[in-house]
């Protein structure tokens, strides 16, 4: 009793360290570092005096974005949201009727079929970089939801994700998986061919 | 030994240090929640455009960075206002691409050269010309896998 009087009793800190730990993996539990998102796309190869196919005029969907960053599609004004259903609508048109996996209206006056449809983006040199970034999303979007379409029905699983697998690095390591998903996935490419074509902006 | 002990009159009782750990280990959350891994110190503004149809990156070795936009506020007197393009460090010219790239190549094994993707981290702001002039460059040095790099978002709104 005597020895103490004077000093306050000592807090034991034994377990301070097991709190502090607790806390520390908690925390790196949930931090995450940001990943880096965005859109994928593959540019076409550069050529002195690129080859002008003939294409008809009904094959190719026009999407013009003006300096003012307004919407031209077909020389019509459209509003962003529209644009997405318009190019669906507009690549399984199949005014051919050639292709079975297509719901479209069969318009004899838009694209033939999805082999065949062109989505021709032009922009203005002081187009801002948003707005080239919410039409090509939009394109994108239009041809994820038909290939995802079409992969969910032979394969079950959605294009998005088979697409990120075949191309991830790290899928090498596992024996016959790349292998396995490179038929299937040059399948729904060929299925749905992505033809987005870009012009020069005019200066 | 004896009942009438004096008291401890010299020097202050030792102050406990129980809690210093506490306190040093708030500091190195308060730090570490805080912190953003960063590995470009970027002079220019930065806000990235929003959408939605996109596809995670893959790993940091596979990636190279391209940014552009308006230089920041400190830089402004130094460097303009209007928009440019910066590589690893510096600012630079839509010619300088080329260059960086053949680098960028070299630092990799050719193996993975084929999954080499130059991830564009360009401000919203910025012109079509501009992004028009990187695209270009990057399509004569054959450099033509590209990530538009995006903010998580609905960009019609």
């Amino acid at each position: 009793m005597g020895k103490k009087r004077g000093a306050p009793p000592e807090v034991n800190a034994g377990s301070m360290a097991d709190i502090a730990f607790l806390l520390l993996i908690f925390f790196l539990v949930t931090t995450t570092i940001g990943v880096d998102q965005g859109i994928n796309r593959l540019l076409p190869r550069y050529e002195e005096n690129p080859p002008v196919p003939p294409i008809n005029e009904r094959n190719i969907l026009t999407v013009l974005v003006n300096k003012d960053n307004q919407l031209l599609v077909e020389e019509k004004l459209v509003d962003l949201k529209d644009l997405r259903q318009t190019a669906i609508d507009f690549l399984e048109n199949n005014g051919k009727g050639t292709c079975t996996y297509c719901n479209g209206k069969k318009d004899p006056n838009s694209s033939d079929g999805p082999d065949d449809a062109v989505i021709s983006l032009n922009n203005d040199g002081q187009t801002t970089y948003e707005t080239y970034i919410a039409v090509q999303n939009e394109l994108v979007a239009a041809y994820n939801f038909l290939r995802d379409r079409e992969c969910k029905k032979r394969y079950g699983m959605t294009f998005t994700e088979m697409e990120y697998i075949y191309n991830d690095p790290a899928s090498k390591a596992t024996e016959g998986l790349v292998e396995d998903l490179e038929p299937k996935v040059k399948k729904i490419q060929e299925l749905f061919p992505m033809r987005l074509s870009e012009a020069e902006p005019k200066k | 030994m004896s009942k009438f002990k004096k008291k401890n009159t010299e020097g202050t009782p030792a102050i406990s240090t129980a809690s210093l750990p506490d306190i040093v280990f708030m500091l190195l959350f308060f730090f570490m929640t805080a912190t953003t891994m960063k590995d470009t110190d970027l002079k220019i503004e930065n806000t990235l455009p929003k959408a939605n149809q996109t596809a995670k990156l893959h790993k940091k070795e596979y990636v190279m960075y391209i940014y552009a936009g308006k230089p920041s506020e400190r830089y402004r007197a130094t460097l303009g206002g209007s928009d440019r393009i910066q590589l690893a460090d510096k600012m630079a010219s839509p010619a300088d691409i080329r260059n960086f790239i053949i680098t960028e190549r070299a630092q990799r094994n050719s193996e993975d050269e084929k999954y080499l993707t130059a991830s564009l981290k360009i401000d919203r702001n910025v012109k079509m010309g501009l992004v028009s002039a990187i695209k270009l460059e990057l399509r004569k040095i054959e450099q033509l896998k590209v990530n538009y790099t995006t903010a998580k978002g609905n960009p019609v709104e």
